[in-house]
């Protein structure tokens, strides 16, 4: 009964009654492996790496990084002199200047190592509280990013995945928080926990990083987790949107196993390129807050206080302005390309 | 009703609450459709995009909770929203799969294909060594003519045909009974259209499954059914042998979507006049009084805005809902 129908089932069809059997021959065994030549089998992480090595800005920005990073791990072990370190007589010294003992010293035929940056009003080598500034400015924007990302991704996959009234209330949450002003609750919460924790955490390793900087990392805790969460929860509810993620319910899959084989595996390179360009926003809080006097506790050097102490004597002495601004510059000019390379290298659809 | 059919849906609703402004009203997606399926039957269903296929398969394999209705598999009763029956469906998924419409979307792309086709194994612990699992799979890849040497790929490296095959095999994997074909070949070229929906028809035909197969084109349907199902706005239309609804449909939109098939020699082309379909399916919130297909019908009258047409029988099993006699 079907029968009537298959002579012409689809129009594109060649009507295969015109031919007999000896219109045809057999395909080889060669011509029907090469029906199945593909292309080098890639998976999505080497076609990803594939893409961001094309990428000339951000593998100029992972060259930098790499190479900033290795001046600070190893700066610290070359040069004799420590961040806090006065040296007798050198204050307000140019770049590669020696004070007066030192070029005694040298005339003595005693090494001396140079000061590269030159050295501030009290005396202290430059070089070297940069290269600490810039040690601190990254590991604030660092630790801060992975706080963020683990708040933001707990909140934020719990959100989307359950959706409904939870997600509506949840997201409220997000958008109250969202439309808080951050800078001045920054400042807010440095000038109260200034007060409160100071006493409490005296002696203790908390002590050193002092309380601005606690109060920096609450604040990134209590309010920059936001704009992540609400990108989880996004990509969340597209990704359930998937009909593979339906698959997997119609196959009988528990849930534990969707949410760790098939939804957060493809939540991955979002996550990632967020936490890389959230780094960057970070540092930049940082050396923000740090320049108004809210950062770091002296004598510890930041990015952002080098430059607010360098304005004294700017007229005199611009490099000592020029230096971390230029560090700041570079550090989240790189991580703020290399987080656009992985994007687009990673989730081409992400990118605006 | 009898038991010899493997699969019997009567009553079946499925209303999603959608937001219209600050009310929250049901979307009627499917709306009291009822039919069966005997073991080793094609069952073909057909309608415009919108009309709720996609929804009544995807229901009936419980992967929306049903609002209302009753669905027996297999003599089991499943559901049956009156008698309060709300099976787990976890030892069913082994007899009731699904082919998924978009052959992009419905294989993870962080999967390799060994273990999308594995996956379903490993869910229901169908192997007792790594060995026998790789030896399912290479099987399984085979029977869908898949070369098997591609196992450790992913499914991006595949062409859609290919990919379709994928899910097949993943929806063979347990072994079921039954299959919800959505759309399967609508993704896909006319020349591997062909070529799939034959494959279709040969797992048929060696391992006796029975189908719902989805489309919204008569052409695929009618090639592969024994029997087709019109659908429209979530009410069921008509239900008849296939050949007896090519050679004999009674409803009017039935006879505006096979006035809508090209027809390939046009010296066989149907004598009758063309019907053409005017106008969009309504949005199934803007649901029409009455008979569902008024707004677009040639032979509405009054009562057809008043009454919803019964769901009859106009002999041999022909079934129609419409008042036009
Ligand atoms: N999960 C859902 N939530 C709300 N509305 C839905 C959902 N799924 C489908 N619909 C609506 O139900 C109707 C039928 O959709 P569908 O079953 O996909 O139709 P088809 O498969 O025939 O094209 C459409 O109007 C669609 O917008
Ligand atoms: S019931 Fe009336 S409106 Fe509906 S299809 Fe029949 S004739 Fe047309
Ligand atoms: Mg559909």
């Amino acid at each position: 009964m079907k029968d009537n129908f298959k002579k012409a089932p689809f129009s594109a069809q060649i009507d295969l009654s015109k031919f007999s059997m000896q219109d045809f021959e057999k395909a080889t065994d060669e011509e029907k492996k090469q029906q199945d030549v593909m292309g080098e089998s890639t998976t999505f992480f080497k076609d990803g790496m594939r893409r961001l090595r094309k990428n000339p800005l951000a593998m100029l920005s992972i060259v930098i990084l790499v190479l900033l990073i290795l001046v600070i791990l190893i700066a610290p072990h070359v040069i004799p002199y420590g961040y806090a370190d006065i040296v007798k007589g050198s204050a307000n010294l140019h770049p590669m200047e020696y004070s007066m003992q030192e070029q005694q010293a040298i005339a003595k035929g005693e090494s001396v190592f140079p000061h590269l940056f030159g050295t501030d009003s009290l005396g202290r080598d430059y070089f070297i509280r940069v290269v600490y500034g810039a040690r601190v400015s990254l590991s604030v924007g660092i630790f801060a990013s992975i706080l963020v990302l683990i708040i933001g991704m707990v909140y934020g996959s719990i959100s989307g995945y359950l959706g409904g009234r939870v997600d509506l209330v949840m997201m409220r949450i997000v958008d109250i928080i969202y439309s808080l002003p951050d800078m001045l609750l920054i400042i807010l919460l440095a000038v109260v926990l200034n007060e409160t924790l100071s006493p409490l955490i005296k002696g203790t390793v908390l002590a050193k990083l002092g309380t601005n900087m606690i109060a920096l990392f609450i604040v990134f805790g209590i309010l920059y987790w936001v704009g992540m969460a609400r990108l989880i929860r996004g990509q969340i509810l597209t990704i359930k949107q998937n009909e593979y993620v339906l698959a997997a319910k119609c196959i009988g899959t528990s849930t534990s196993r969707t949410i760790i084989k098939h939804i957060l595996p493809n939540c991955l390179s979002v996550i990632i390129i967020t936490t890389a360009l959230q780094i960057p926003s970070a540092i930049f809080t940082e050396s923000y807050l740090s320049f108004v006097g809210l950062g770091v506790s002296a004598p510890m050097p930041s990015l952002g206080s080098l430059a607010n102490e360098a304005r004294a004597g700017m007229m005199t002495y611009p490099e000592r302005l020029l230096f971390p601004a230029f560090a700041i510059c570079l550090i989240v000019l790189a991580l703020n390309l290399l987080g656009d390379g992985l994007r687009d290298a990673f989730d081409p659809k992400l990118s605006r | 009703m009898s038991s010899e059919n493997i699969l019997e849906v009567s009553h079946l609703k499925q209303y999603f609450p959608v937001k219209n402004g600050f009310k929250t009203v049901p979307l009627k997606a499917v709306d009291d459709i009822s039919f069966s399926i005997k073991p080793g039957e094609t069952l073909g269903l057909v309608g415009e995009s919108g009309c709720g296929k996609t929804t009544v398969g995807r229901t009936l394999l419980r992967l929306y909770q049903p609002t209302a209705g009753r669905i027996v598999f297999d003599g089991d009763v499943l559901f049956d929203s009156e008698q309060k029956i709300d099976k787990k469906m976890q030892p069913y998924r082994k007899q009731m799969q699904m082919v998924f419409q978009d052959p992009y979307s419905s294989l993870n792309p962080r999967m390799t294909v060994e273990d999308i086709i594995g996956e379903p194994l490993d869910v229901h612990k169908l192997y007792s060594s790594k060995g026998e699992r790789h030896d399912k799979i290479m099987e399984l890849m085979e029977t869908v003519g898949l070369n098997a040497e591609h196992a450790t790929r992913y499914a991006h490296e595949f062409s859609g045909g290919q990919r379709q095959r994928i899910g097949i095999a993943r929806a063979l994997a347990v072994d079921p009974k039954f299959i919800v074909c959505d759309e399967p070949v609508s993704a896909l070229d006319v020349s591997i259209q062909a070529q799939v929906v034959n494959m279709f028809e040969d797992l048929q035909k060696e391992r006796g499954l029975s189908y719902l197969f989805i489309a919204h084109d008569l052409l695929v349907v009618q090639h592969i059914s024994d029997r087709i199902a019109v659908m429209y706005l979530g009410h069921m239309m008509e239900i008849a042998d296939a050949v007896e609804l090519m050679d004999n449909p009674i409803h009017p939109y039935t006879q505006s979507l096979l006035s809508a098939v090209p027809i390939p020699d046009p010296n066989t082309a149907r004598k009758s006049q063309r019907i053409i379909l005017e106008g969009d399916v309504p949005s199934p919130l803007k649901m029409p009084s009455g008979c569902p297909f008024r707004t677009r019908c040639r032979y509405a009258t009054e009562q057809c805005a008043c009454e919803m047409p019964p769901f009859t029988d106009r002999g041999n099993g022909h079934m129609v809902a419409c008042w036009n006699k």
